[in-house]
Parts: structure tokens; C-alpha cells; sequence
């Protein structure tokens, strides 16, 4: 797609230089913990060394007389201002501070307020606390047992696990399909917990002015708005009210979706500071960000397709544990337990589906978070990618023809998937024949089969994703009841240039670019001249912030819509500049000109100034637009990827050779920008398919707490991903765009296990969960003989 | 416990302080020094984020004490502009898109600073084994290369 | 992330150093690199009163052939070590080693005598110094003591340096025409511990037959593991596939390891194997063998 405006105006697809670039290669970026305040207090937390455990009695004297600590908070002391507990996104509860017991390792028990950094890690080391352990409940389907202990003790006549049943589909017809298919295959995967890891961890800095009643908070929060209503409700009891409430998201070193949930340190922290009248700060280490902040994932599913014998899929049936830990904190809109797995139908056609998903406490932290993907959306792509290749090994059909078979054409589109989903837009088969063509399939093909003759293993893996982006519209979509719209406010200058607000909050999406680029597509504008801001609640118009992939579907939008309501007055005053009727006007990016008159024209530039300095007699001065933008649907990317990977028949180490990865998320605002978001997601994809994975042992000890053993890929793992487009817009966007920032950490995963499975599948292997370790690997090629 | 005066020069400039002898490196930057450019991002040295040239070698501030600076020099990102003009590898993550939330391109900066020095001629092997001690969770990595491949072809221009 | 309070001293002479373990002595460590020692005092898993730096003292970094002996100073850097060109080109076996100790920005710090004196079977020169054959060179404050490597390890984090001693020097024997050596390292991903790895040093005689060899495993026992049996069962053999298997064989059988993230007791005991067999076959290899 050619753009519309020139280099200099910068408008969509052009690959601009980042706005924001200049202070961070300077090492000039604000983040929470290079922000000092006057008088400002450090926040250490105590944690449980238990995952299940009676607080017996906490001792805090040799704390206490530790120099530099001034104090430590326990359950006790919120408890009188009833903080102990609050609400989660979910409208479940979790602690802030424990009263009676603790239900994870790593969960806060205390905290110590002190005057410097290791005043406040000394304090926490003094600090005693005794425990009398309670049996732990680690595995979900134990969790569900009749004699299971009942973990939340705390809820009235609960008298089980369970969190919630959610369902979608036609149970009847999918049954009746599956019972007259020629052919049906199922099998049981486990997504395992991960964790976000984003290199800065969580944290904040809670100052109360006494004077003025105002609370501020600088957080690593990706959803500021949501932050300072929650906080509104949950402390207005103790004065906090939302107008004297300020949520300042500062720079963000990575959120991808792990800076969504309140955690406990930051209630913690704005009550030490309301109570001592000084601003408190609390940054977690890396051991806390991984053991105790919201996980991803934790998925047990059955997955089934029922076919015909020439492969056209008939039926999914789709079963799944959701292992939510000890409280349900996901960050899910509201009527979506289960997020977006319905989504699970995938890219193909497929007429009777039915799914169920069933959620569980276990003695784990809670969660889960939509981690670099939309809502649940990774599941549910990662189970119909494995199954359409279990399908295909069954049918002994090639995977990419399989597909290819069943793809929805693209004459359905918009298609309603039999799960409920209306997707917009899609052209599934070029952009397959695209990766094919770019990997070299045939000729992979070929090598393969000779080297499986030479007893050597190589395995080619697709993943054909469509994604569900954008939440959401307000008919189904809200969190706590507050609705998924976000908005622009923006205001253009007399000289011309321009201040863009926003209610989402980058965390290294490169809004401070896109978002200009896309006010500089509509008005023309140069983005170089438009300052985007967001992040601070006191001024940023209401949002529900960044995750899922939403900013560019609802933020962007509303960005367009505000720059066309002002396109609309600025063509009013260039007619009155112009002595003209609006409908002789034509407009291109920059100015209005006289239909067959080109020469008589106004720029933007000249307008802004005349708004202020001549506008229109009846007319307000100014040349300013708010939208609040509802999105009448989500958005659908898609892409293909394919994977070529070599295995070691030694070690069980598998390389992948060359990753290729085709997307296609609508129209491109920044090139440059949008692949660094691929290339990001495809890292934060294979991690999981490879490497990390957060696992229990039988006390509900955290096996994977520290970088230590929770595997973040280095440049070294990482292959050099090679990356391609297609274009088909989205049909009901503004600008046509779908969004794009975590299609890759979905597509990405089912690529990589369904090669490594391709390379064994001649010796019979059907499935391997992800991590694919190396003992993994070697324990089937031992099972199969083929161990060097 | 004994405190130490320490002299430690930072990007050329001399700085004085008092510390304990348990102080690191990274705090008594960012907290004492208020150079806030270098991060933190774990606590069992993996991530790099903290990375530093001490007397021009890239290591890991955050498991090196202040005391063992005394007397030595340190080269922080701060320190990489001179007098308005953006070193080569700032210009090329600029340029090529080497970052996203930033957190990690000081370390990342400073890692491939020194790599260049040695190495005037990186292959993407030695770029990616280079920053193999820096982890990223925002860009994958690619762009990262081309960041450095473009400053190595600027320093051999400028050379 | 934050240490315990503790007392710092920077020495400027080896005898002043001495003088401060002496007077400290279990309540005082040593502070080489500190790769190792202040990761733990960072988590507060270990404790002390003191840290005695050596980083002060002159004439402790050196790597020079000499007297039939390649002898390296204690303090010593990986990234030294990995930059030599002496290293590379007569000693590819450490080479091999130095390049995969954690990651090069903690090899700029890290140190060979650290490495060796921390007792951890985890770390990678162990079983390199093993296979060589290394001495350790202790000086104390009643002067030098030389311990050969096979009597250094004694025990998880427990070598045979003692508390008022610093290990000051490692001494290899320069290896006969016809050496080579190798070391091959199975890790998850760069900068992890080893889940497996295999030091291979071996001399061919005239014949081609083995003349001398060593071979030693990390990371699968509480030390690191010499293959006693598998050396003996390999001197005077032909180096072909089937014997470098089976001594392979007999070096995984003296392995011990313990399960953890990185692997199962058999997976780690067949890794063993594997790596074994592939670093005798490349030692073999660059030691003009087949």
C-alpha cells in the first residue's frame, strides 16, 4: 500500500523513526524507580515461605529495631481500615495482607516501611513470622475432588473449588456430528504457567499530600484510568475520592499484560503513605515478580475435531481446566471467564462447536493474565493448531493442504464462526502460500524424506492463527462493569501543531509514534509536529489502557474519529476563509482547496491560526475534538508461520533452522514498528514452546522463582525470524487497521511443537507438550530406538 | 559496620562518595549519583540490564560492589553523547528500530559500546554472542543487530 | 537482592591479605571476580563478617608457558583466558571452557581461581583442570602449597584450600606433540550451568594408540567427576568409535547426578555419555587422530 502523504508529514505507512527514541538511548527515560520524591519512604515486602499455611503470630520487635525502620504493616493494621482484602478484575477477592492465613509461596505477609532501600530488605529479614502449615492443593483435577480442603475459607458456604463454569456452542449438534464423523481424533494438552518477565518489574511510588487531600501514584500500570476508579471504590470508604486520586504511568520497561492487575504493594504502599503523610516507595525484585505477580496460561485442554475422510473438519469439541491459582484475578472482560478461548474454531470453517472451560483455585498466585496475546487467546490457537495436525497425521494429509482444505474462504467473510464470532475480514490462503513459498516447502519436504531414510530428524511446523483483538464493544465487553471504549482528546495549536491525549498507555508499542502518525494521516498534519501523550489520569481522557492488543482497534480509532471532527470544523472555517460553500471543497492530507480551483486553498496550519485569530462569525473559537470510540466488532489478524527445526538424536536439543512468519493485521500504520512487534512476539513465543515454564512440586513450591530456571531466551536462542505481509483491511475500522502487538506470541508456539512433532511423527509421535525440552525429546527417541 | 570513602570516576567526571562496603555498583550510580540511565532487571545476574564499562570491559553493576570502583573508571549510557552528538550505536537503535520500551538498551548500548571497540567488523553471530549476557523481552533481537551492523558501518566511515 | 551488612578490605599486597584471612578466619571470604560469591550474599544464602578483595594486588593476572608448564595466575579473567591466543591455539580445551562460563559480561569479572576455589560442581574449569591434569598452586601465610587438581575437590562447595589460604596460581603441563582436548557443554540456554558437559584431554602415541588420557564430567555429583575407570580402560587403545563408546560408558557410570529443572537422573547420566563420547572424539580429532 502506498501512502497517502509524503516522508515529511509522516502519515501511515511510513516506517518514521520513533518519537519517543531520543531519551531512552540516552538513558534518559522516567520510569517508577528513577523517580525520588522529597521525603520519600522505601517499601519492603515479608513473603510465605508456605503455600498453604495458618499465621500463627508475627513478630516485628527485632524489625522494628532495625536502623532506618519506622514500621511494619501487617493484615492487623489494614484490617481496622478494612484493606485487607480486595476485589479483582474478576469481581473474585484476594488479599492485601493476610489475617488469618496465607494461600501461596511468595504471598505478602507484611510490609516494612524504612528509610532507605536496605534499611527496608533488612527490616524484612528481622521480621518473624510463624506458620503452622495447612495441606496444599497443587494439582487443578485433585482440586475438584470430593475431599479436596476447600481453599477459600474465607467465602460463606463455599464448600469447593470451583470459580466458574462458562460454556459456548451448540453441546446437541456438536455431539451428533462427532457420533457421525468418518473420522475423529482428540487429545489432552497442558499449557503450562509462564510468567511475563518484562525486564523491568512491577512497582510504584504512593504519595498522599496531607495538605490538599490528593493521593498520587506513580505505577507501572498499563491501565491507569482503571487503576485510579478501582482505587476510588475500594478506599473511598477511608477518604480516598476519585477526583483527588492521581494515576501516573510514568515510562514502562514491558507490560505485556502483567502490569494489568492491582497488586497487593501497591495497596500497601498508598496506605503507608496516607497513614505517615510521605510519599512511599516499592519496587519488587525479580524472585518477587516471578513467584508472586499474575501468571499466564495454566490450561489443562482436551481437544477433538470430527472430519470427513477427505479431511473437511465437521466438528470441535473443546474441553479445559483453568487453573486460576488461589484467586480468579484475571483481567478478562467481565462476561468472559474464560477470555476469548472461543475463538478456538481457529481459520477454518467449521459448522458445530461446542467448548467449556471450568475454572479451579489451587494454592498457587493468582490470575491469569492475557500475556502478550489477547484474552485466552494463545490457548485456544495453540489447541486447534495441535489437533488440525493430529488430524492430519491420522489422515496421513499433508498439514498445509489440510488446511488449506478447510480455511474459511475468503467470499465469507464477514464469517460467523460457530462459536459466536463475527470475524470482519480475512484471506487465509495467501498469506499460507506465501510462508510455503518463502520457507520452500516442496523442497523441505524432499529433504526431509531424505534424511528420515538417513536416520536423521527434521521437522517443518505450521501454524495458521487467526487473532481476536480490540476489546471490545460495549454491547458484551467492559471490566468491572466500566465499558472497553478508549478515546483521543485532541487539540490543535494556532501555529498549527498539535497535543494527542489518549486513554491507553504504551509500555513500548511506540504510541508516542503511531498515534501521531495517525493524526498526521488525517489532518496532514506532520506526526513530528503532533506531541502524544498518555498515562496520567489528571489529564489523559478516560481509557481502559494497553493489553490484548487493543490500543491501535479502539484508541487509534478514536484518534481518527477526533482528527475528522476536527477535519469537519476546519473545512467549515476554510470555507469561510475561502468565501466558499463547504461542497466546493476537496480535501487532501494538509489542506482544503477549491474544487477546480487548486491554487485557492488553505492549509491545516492556516485554519488552526484562523480558529483562533478568525473563525467564523456564531462559530467557538478553537480547533479541538474528543471521541470516546465504541468498536462495533473486534479485529481479526491472521497469519501463517512455518518452522523448520533440526533435532540433535544425542541430546534432544532442537534448533530451530529458519522461522518464517507471514501476518496480516489490515492496514499498517509503521512498518518498522509493526515487524519489531512481530520479531518481539515470535522471542516471546518460542520461549514457552522451548524454554520457560513455571512449575509446582507437590508443597506448592515454585520450581522456576528466579531467572535461574525460569528460561528468558537470549539473542543466541533466538533465530533471526524472517518476516512477511499481507494486506486485507479491516472492514469496520477507521483506518482499516487490526492491530498486531501479540499475534506473533500466539501464532508462534503451535509453529515450533508442531514441527518438533513433524520430525518425529514417522516414528509414530503424535503430541508433546510444550516446553519441549531436550529430555523430552530424548525420551521419545529412546522410547523409539532412535537415542544416539 | 565501616563506611569507605571511594573516588569513582564516571564518564570522565570525578565523583566522590561515602558507602557501606555492601553498596553495589548499579545502586551507587542511579541512588548516590543519580545517573538513573542504567537499570535494574533481576537479582541472580542474568538480564544485563545494569551493565556498565568499568575501566572499558561491559560488566554487570548490580554484582560488582561500589568499593571495587575505587579509583577505577566508569562509562555509563549517559556518557555516551558527546557535546550533542549521538554515538553511532545510539544513532543505529534509533535508526533501525533497535528498541521498544527501552529499558534494556542502556546495558544493551554499553555491551555492544565494547564490542565494536574489539570487534570493528561483527558478524550477527558475534552481535547475538555478545549480547548474549542482555536479555530483551520487547524487540526479539533482530533489530538489535541491525542496530549495531549499522553503527559498525558508521565507525568504519568515520574511521 | 540486597546483601547482609559485612566489613570490606582491599589489600595491597599478598601478605596483607593473608594477614586479614588469618585474623578473620571462617568469618572472612576471599573476593576474587565475585561472579559467584556475591550472586549468594546477594540473596542472603551465604553469609560473612569480611570480604577480603584481592582485586588490589599486582602480579595475581598472567598467562605464560614456562619450566614445561602453562602457568595462569589466580585472578585470571575468563574473557583473559577466552582472548588468549596462546590459549586458543595450545590449549583448546580451556578455550572451549572459558567461552561457555556463564555469559562474556560476567566473564569479565569472573576469574579462574574463583572458579575452581569456589567448590561448586556446577563450574565449568573443575573438570577441565581434571583432565589436564592441573596443579593448584595454595599460598598460605607459611608460604606456597601445590595440590594436585585430583585432591582439590573434596566435597559440595568444600575444596582443599584452606581458610587463611589464597589460590594463587594453576599450573598445567605443557602437553606433549600429538595432545588435544576438548570441552563440550550441554546447557538450556547461554549463561545456564551445565546439565551435562565433558572435559577431554587426550596424547596419541606413535601407534595412534592412547597414550594418556583425561576425562572428567561436571555438574553430575556433588564434585566434579574424573573418570578414573573410563582413562584406564582407554591408555593403549586404538581411539576408534567403539572404545571412545565404551569408555563413554564407564565415565556416565561414575556420574551421581540429581534430578532437577535441568534434568533426570538418567537423562543427565546418558548426557554424560553423549558428551563424553563427542569430546573424546573431537579431543582425538585435535590430536591428529582420525
Amino acid at each position: 500500500m502506498q501512502p497517502r502523504t509524503s516522508p515529511e508529514v509522516g502519515g501511515m505507512g511510513h516506517s518514521m523513526k520513533r518519537k519517543e527514541d531520543p531519551r531512552f538511548i540516552r538513558g534518559k527515560g522516567n520510569y517508577v524507580d528513577d523517580i525520588v520524591l522529597p521525603g520519600m519512604l522505601w517499601m519492603d515486602i515479608v513473603r510465605s515461605p508456605f503455600a498453604h499455611a495458618k499465621i500463627k503470630s508475627i513478630n516485628t520487635e527485632k524489625a522494628l529495631k532495625v536502623p532506618g525502620v519506622l514500621a511494619v504493616i501487617t493484615g492487623e493494621t489494614l484490617a481496622k481500615y478494612n484493606l485487607h482484602w480486595m476485589p479483582t478484575l474478576m469481581s473474585d477477592t484476594q488479599m492485601v495482607l493476610p489475617t488469618e492465613k496465607v494461600m501461596y509461596q511468595a504471598q505478602e505477609v507484611a510490609a516494612v516501611i524504612a528509610t532507605s532501600r536496605y534499611a527496608a530488605a533488612d527490616g524484612v529479614d528481622a521480621v518473624e513470622v510463624d506458620y503452622d502449615p495447612l495441606p496444599v492443593v497443587v494439582n487443578p483435577f485433585k482440586a475438584l475432588e470430593p475431599n479436596a480442603p476447600v481453599l477459600r475459607t474465607d467465602k460463606k458456604d463455599k464448600k469447593d473449588n470451583r470459580i466458574f463454569h462458562w460454556e459456548a456452542g451448540d453441546r446437541a449438534a456438536t455431539d451428533k456430528a462427532f457420533a457421525e464423523a468418518d473420522v475423529t481424533v482428540k487429545q489432552a494438552l497442558y499449557i503450562p504457567r509462564i510468567h511475563v518477565a518484562s525486564i523491568e518489574t512491577c512497582g510504584c511510588i504512593a504519595d498522599f499530600d496531607r495538605v490538599n487531600g490528593k493521593l498520587t501514584v506513580y505505577m507501572t500500570t498499563q491501565a491507569p484510568h482503571a487503576i485510579r476508579t478501582v482505587f476510588a471504590l475500594v478506599a473511598g470508604h477511608v477518604g480516598l475520592s476519585e477526583e483527588r486520586i492521581r494515576i501516573v504511568s510514568p515510562d514502562i520497561g514491558g507490560g505485556f499484560g502483567g502490569k494489568v492487575p492491582v497488586y497487593p504493594g501497591y495497596v500497601i504502599a498508598t496506605a503507608a503513605s496516607v497513614v505517615i503523610g510521605k510519599p512511599v516507595k516499592w519496587i519488587e525484585d525479580r524472585m518477587e515478580n516471578l513467584q508472586a505477580d499474575s501468571f499466564a496460561r495454566d490450561y489443562h485442554i482436551t481437544a477433538e475435531l470430527a472430519a470427513r475422510k477427505d479431511g473437511t473438519i465437521t466438528a470441535l469439541r473443546m474441553k479445559t481446566l483453568a487453573d486460576h491459582g488461589y484467586a480468579d484475578a484475571a483481567a478478562n472482560p467481565s462476561k468472559f471467564p474464560a477470555g476469548l478461548f472461543s475463538i478456538c474454531t481457529g481459520s477454518y470453517d467449521v459448522s458445530k462447536a461446542f467448548v467449556e472451560v471450568d475454572g479451579v483455585y489451587t494454592n498457587k498466585p493468582p490470575g491469569g493474565v492475557a500475556y502478550r496475546c489477547s484474552f485466552r487467546v494463545t490457548e485456544a490457537i495453540h489447541a486447534i493448531e495441535r489437533i488440525t495436525d493430529v488430524l492430519a497425521q491420522e489422515l496421513k494429509m499433508d498439514p498445509a493442504e489440510l488446511r488449506m482444505k478447510n480455511f474459511i474462504p475468503k467470499e465469507k467473510f464477514p464469517y460467523k464462526s460457530a462459536l459466536g464470532w463475527e470475524y470482519d475480514s480475512g484471506d487465509y490462503e495467501p498469506a499460507l502460500r506465501l510462508a510455503m513459498d518463502k520457507i520452500g516447502y516442496a523442497a523441505l519436504r524432499k529433504e526431509q524424506a531424505e534424511k528420515r531414510a538417513r536416520g536423521e530428524l527434521m521437522g517443518i511446523g505450521i501454524s495458521s492463527f487467526t487473532e481476536i483483538l480490540g476489546a471490545g464493544p460495549s454491547k458484551h465487553f467492559d471490566i468491572l462493569g466500566i465499558k472497553m471504549f478508549d478515546s483521543c482528546e485532541l487539540r490543535i495549536h494556532p501555529t498549527g501543531k498539535a497535543i494527542a491525549r489518549f486513554g491507553t498507555k504504551s509500555q513500548g508499542q511506540g504510541h508516542e509514534t503511531t498515534y501521531a502518525q495517525i493524526i498526521a494521516e488525517e489532518l496532514g498534519i506532520p506526526a513530528s509536529a503532533v506531541q502524544v501523550e498518555e498515562g496520567d489520569t489528571d489529564t489523559a481522557p478516560y481509557g481502559l489502557g494497553t493489553y490484548a492488543s487493543r490500543s491501535t482497534p479502539t484508541a487509534g480509532a478514536a484518534g481518527a474519529m477526533a482528527a475528522r471532527k476536527i477535519r469537519e470544523k476546519a473545512k467549515k472555517i476554510a470555507a469561510y476563509l475561502l468565501e466558499v460553500s463547504e461542497d466546493d471543497l476537496v480535501w487532501e492530507p494538509g489542506k482544503f482547496s477549491v474544487k477546480g480551483a487548486p491554487s485557492r486553498s488553505k492549509t491545516i496550519q492556516e485554519i488552526a491560526f484562523a480558529a483562533y485569530t478568525n473563525h467564523p462569525p456564531g462559530m467557538e473559537a478553537g480547533l479541538e475534538a474528543v471521541n470516546y470510540y465504541d468498536p462495533p466488532n473486534l479485529t481479526f489478524p491472521f497469519g501463517s508461520y512455518i518452522c523448520v527445526v533440526d533435532i540433535d538424536r544425542g541430546t534432544g536439543m532442537v534448533k530451530i533452522r529458519r522461522f518464517v512468519a507471514v501476518d496480516d493485521c489490515g492496514n499498517i500504520i509503521n512498518p518498522m514498528i509493526v515487524d519489531g512487534q512481530i520479531h518481539g512476539g515470535l522471542t516471546m513465543g518460542m520461549a514457552p514452546a522451548l524454554l520457560e515454564e513455571i512449575s509446582y512440586d507437590e508443597n506448592g513450591n515454585n520450581q522456576a522463582g528466579s531467572f535461574m530456571d525460569y528460561l528468558v531466551p537470549t539473542a543466541v536462542e533466538s533465530p533471526s525470524w524472517e518476516t512477511f505481509k499481507t494486506v486485507t483491511p479491516c472492514p469496520h475500522h477507521p483506518l482499516g487497521a487490526k492491530g498486531v502487538g501479540e499475534s506473533a506470541t500466539v501464532g508462534a508456539p503451535p509453529a515450533i511443537a508442531n514441527a518438533v512433532v513433524d520430525a518425529l511423527s514417522h516414528l509414530g509421535v503424535k503430541h508433546v507438550d510444550i516446553p519441549i525440552t531436550p529430555e523430552k525429546v530424548w525420551r521419545l527417541l529412546k522410547e523409539k530406538g532412535l537415542a544416539e | 559496620m565501616a563506611m569507605h570513602d571511594i573516588q569513582v570516576t564516571v564518564n570522565g567526571a570525578p565523583y566522590d562518595a561515602q558507602v557501606e562496603s555492601r553498596l553495589l555498583l548499579v545502586h551507587l550510580l542511579r541512588d548516590q549519583f543519580r545517573l538513573t540511565g542504567t537499570h535494574i532487571g533481576c537479582d541472580t545476574t542474568h538480564c544485563g540490564a545494569c551493565t556498565v564499562l568499568l575501566d572499558g570491559q561491559p560488566v554487570k553493576s548490580c554484582t560488582v560492589l561500589a568499593v571495587q570502583a575505587n579509583g577505577r573508571q566508569v562509562s555509563t549510557v549517559e556518557g555516551l553523547e558527546k557535546e550533542g552528538k549521538l554515538h553511532p550505536l545510539q544513532e543505529g537503535f534509533w535508526e533501525k528500530h533497535g528498541l521498544q520500551c527501552g529499558y534494556c538498551t542502556p546495558g544493551m548500548l554499553m555491551t555492544t559500546c565494547a564490542l565494536l571497540k574489539k570487534n570493528k567488523n561483527p558478524s550477527e553471530a558475534d552481535i547475538r554472542e555478545a549480547i548474549s549476557g542482555n536479555l530483551c523481552r520487547c524487540t526479539g533481537y533482530n533489530n538489535i543487530v541491525k542496530a549495531v551492523q549499522f553503527a559498525a558501518e558508521r565507525l568504519g566511515k568515520e574511521a | 537482592m540486597i546483601p547482609a551488612s559485612f566489613d570490606y578490605h582491599a589489600p595491597g599486597t599478598l601478605p596483607e591479605a593473608l594477614a586479614l584471612l588469618s585474623k578473620y578466619g571462617d568469618d572472612a571470604k576471599v573476593l576474587s571476580g565475585g561472579q559467584s560469591l556475591l550472586p549468594l550474599l546477594k540473596l542472603r544464602l551465604g553469609q560473612t563478617g569480611h570480604l577480603i578483595d584481592i582485586g588490589r594486588i599486582p602480579g595475581l593476572e598472567y598467562i605464560r608457558e614456562e619450566g614445561g608448564l602453562l602457568r595462569i595466575g589466580g585472578r585470571t579473567r575468563e574473557s583473559a583466558l577466552e582472548g588468549s591466543e596462546l590459549i586458543r591455539s595450545r590449549y583448546p580445551i580451556l578455550h572451549d571452557t572459558a567461552k561457555v562460563i556463564a555469559d562474556p559480561l560476567v566473564r569479565n569479572m569472573a576469574t579462574l581461581g574463583g572458579n575452581l576455589a569456589h567448590g561448586d560442581p556446577g563450574n565449568d574449569h573443575p573438570a577441565t583442570m581434571l583432565a589436564l591434569g592441573a596443579q593448584v598452586v595454595a599460598t598460605g601465610p607459611k608460604g606456597e602449597r601445590v595440590i594436585p587438581i585430583e585432591q582439590f575437590f573434596l566435597g559440595l562447595f568444600r575444596t582443599a584450600l584452606r581458610p587463611d589460604e589464597v589460590l594463587t596460581e594453576i599450573r598445567i603441563p605443557v602437553p606433549p606433540a600429538r595432545s588435544g582436548g576438548a570441552y563440550l557443554k550441554l546447557e538450556r540456554k547461554v549463561g545456564d550451568y551445565a546439565t551435562a558437559a565433558a572435559a577431554a584431554q587426550v596424547t596419541l602415541g606413535s601407534g595412534g594408540t592412547v597414550e594418556r588420557v583425561g576425562l572428567a564430567l561436571t555438574n553430575v555429583g556433588p564434585t566434579p567427576v574424573k573418570a578414573v575407570d573410563a582413562e584406564k580402560f582407554l591408555v593403549g587403545k586404538q581411539p576408534d568409535a567403539a572404545t571412545l563408546g565404551e569408555a563413554a560408558q564407564r565415565a556416565a557410570k561414575a556420574a551421581s547426578p540429581s534430578a532437577d529443572r535441568r534434568g533426570s537422573v538418567e537423562y543427565k547420566r546418558e548426557m554424560a555419555r553423549v558428551l563424553a563420547t563427542r569430546a573424546l572424539k573431537l579431543a582425538v580429532e585435535r590430536a591428529g587422530g582420525r
